[in-house]
């Protein structure tokens, strides 16, 4: 169990977290969304020990950042933004320093070593020095370091940042797969990746945390949640059928799109379809495409955001 | 499953000693530390002049050798960590500063230790053409060793002060170089006519140069030892505050 309460961070003037209290439960995957420079990095480097808290207290498994901090440290694994690690080692001395940190020693630090590896498909470059890896290896064994010790709390800053989508899916599959009475928290501007593998969302914007909920939630702020995409096989009845469909209750408007035609339900829980389907078959038209939309999670990040940004000017 | 703190120190000390070989630098600098000190002793020490089978002359040179030596080694100690930003992740780790701090020293300073030991060849042929006073000769080489601890501790603390490993380096350069001259007959002789005697002892028993030409006169006195070891106690103490202080920025 992660708590955070209160917390604050202050660099001279600037407020870079500003009064954040949040706790994370074992098996919950919290995603952080929020612009850049919205204090989602100097939250997590708050909670990982790194930098100290202004105000407010962070307590891992019931031991204080402050206070108790390599008894909270053991509990963590974490990738700092941008995978640093120490260039002119290869892969294996790294990992073989790490397991040792944290506190492996004989057959068992190789083992580990060996697991990782195999886990990050690293077996390829563990002796060569990390300076010469590609941006993906580089990341990979950042993660690697992290998870070395099987901690309960895994910390991820922009795990996938810069990685192809293959490796994308990697990393996403190897959070998917951790054991579900872990705590993750990553950080990440890509939104399809917290609909990929968090449980749980939080936007932060300008150090504050402005929405926390379930990525399907935060979907359903979406004025596009439950809106209805329709193509016709014939473009010319789309004329008809979106003046049709305006008229219809509950669709507060209709737009064009590039092959089609988009119902946005007015405001609340309005189920669309069954109208949308009625009015099709009595009128006889042919359509070839019909689809409820989740709601579009760029749109609620963009609007949350913007209006904080708003709000403070 | 936590290591204890002196196996965390000695993780530390490993990982660190094995970067220094690890990259061309290790290589070059006793190499260069090699040349350098063969150059000074027979060509600027005139060892062969003098008719004397010692290594004064091989000794003599050694504060200057290190003020630019010692800075070379000491700069990327903590600069390296704060620009690849690998000190995120070790200051995460369940590490205490005490440890990486002291840690990262003791690395250092072992491998200055090594360049040293690798002089032995001089020995051997001081020992070969004449009867030098081997016990003037181990304590000059424990007193360098210490005096290369005490200016690896100062270049901690500068290269946890930047960045920048030039910066770093020339900030080490400069406050050894204080710390030289302190102890320079001509900067003692400038302050002699119009400081009271006190501040001129004082300056000059803060001098790196008053306790190593005492230590290589064969005296192991305790207080000359224990001058550079608190020098390095000091110094670390800082390097641990500046750390901190660059930390939260």
């Amino acid at each position: 169990m992660i708590e955070i309460k209160h917390l604050k961070k202050q660099f001279g003037e600037l407020v870079a977290v500003d009064d954040i209290s949040f706790s994370v439960a074992p098996g919950e995957i919290l995603g952080f969304l929020g612009p850049n420079g919205a204090g989602k990095s100097t939250t997590m480097k708050v909670i990982t020990g790194f930098l100290p808290p202004s105000a407010g207290s962070v307590t891992i498994y019931g031991s204080s950042i402050e206070t108790d901090t390599l008894a909270a440290q053991r509990h963590i694994g974490y990738l700092p933004e941008g995978a640093p690690c120490y260039e002119e080692m290869t892969p294996r001395s790294f990992l073989k320093f790490i397991a040792e940190v944290r506190g492996y020693t004989g057959d068992e630090r190789l083992s580990r070593v060996q697991d990782v590896a195999q886990t990050l498909s690293l077996q390829s470059v563990l002796d060569q020095r990390i300076e010469t890896l590609s941006k993906g290896f580089k990341r990979r064994v950042g993660l690697a370091q992290a998870i070395i010790h099987d901690p309960s709390v895994l910390i991820l800053d922009e795990p996938t940042d810069g990685l192809d989508p293959n490796q994308k899916h990697q990393v996403r599959e190897m959070i998917r797969g951790l054991s579900k009475d872990k705590i993750v928290i990553i950080s990440t501007h890509i939104l399809e990746e917290v609909t990929a593998v968090c449980s749980r969302a939080a936007i932060i914007a300008k150090g504050k945390i402005v929405a926390d909920c379930s990525p399907e939630e935060l979907a359903a702020k979406s004025k596009y949640h439950h809106a209805i995409t329709l193509q016709a096989s014939d473009p010319a009845d789309h004329d008809a059928i979106g003046s049709y469909m305006e008229n219809l209750d509950g669709v507060s408007a209709v737009q064009r799109e590039d092959e089609g035609l988009l119902l946005i339900p007015s405001a609340g829980e309005v189920n669309l379809m069954p109208l949308v389907l009625s009015g099709i078959r009595e009128k006889g038209w042919q359509i070839t495409s019909l689809f409820q939309q989740k709601g579009r999670l760029d749109e609620v990040f963009r609007d949350i955001t913007v209006e904080v940004d708003n709000v403070s000017e | 499953m936590s290591a204890s703190n002196l196996e965390m120190l000695n993780i530390i000390v490993k990982r660190e000693f094995g970067s220094y070989f690890a990259t061309p630098i290790a290589y070059v600098f006793i190499l260069i530390f090699l040349m350098l000190s063969g150059v000074f002793t027979f060509y600027i020490g005139n060892f062969y002049e003098r008719g004397q089978a010692d290594l004064t002359p091989f000794f003599s040179f050694h504060p200057w050798l290190y003020l630019f030596l010692v800075p070379a080694v000491s700069m990327r100690l903590w600069s390296e960590e704060r620009k690849s930003g690998s000190i995120e992740l070790l200051m995460t780790l369940p590490i205490t500063r005490r440890d990486v701090v002291v840690g990262k020293f003791l690395a250092a300073w072992f491998f200055t230790g090594i360049a040293l030991v690798l002089t032995f060849p001089l020995w051997i042929t001081v020992n070969y053409l004449g009867d030098p006073d081997n016990g003037v000769v181990a304590a000059s080489y424990i007193g360098s060793w210490l005096m290369a601890g005490g200016f690896l501790a100062i270049g901690s603390c500068t290269s946890a002060m930047s960045k920048s490993q030039v910066i770093a380096f020339i900030l080490c350069g400069l406050v050894c170089l204080l710390f030289i001259l302190a102890g320079f007959p001509m900067v003692l002789g400038a302050f002699k006519g119009w400081l009271p005697t006190i501040f001129v002892d004082t300056l000059a028993s803060l001098s790196f140069l008053t306790h190593f030409s005492a230590i290589s006169k064969g005296v192991l006195s305790l207080k000359d030892v224990c001058y550079f070891l608190s020098m390095i106690i000091v110094w670390l103490l800082a390097t641990m505050v500046v750390v901190d202080l660059k930390q939260g920025e």
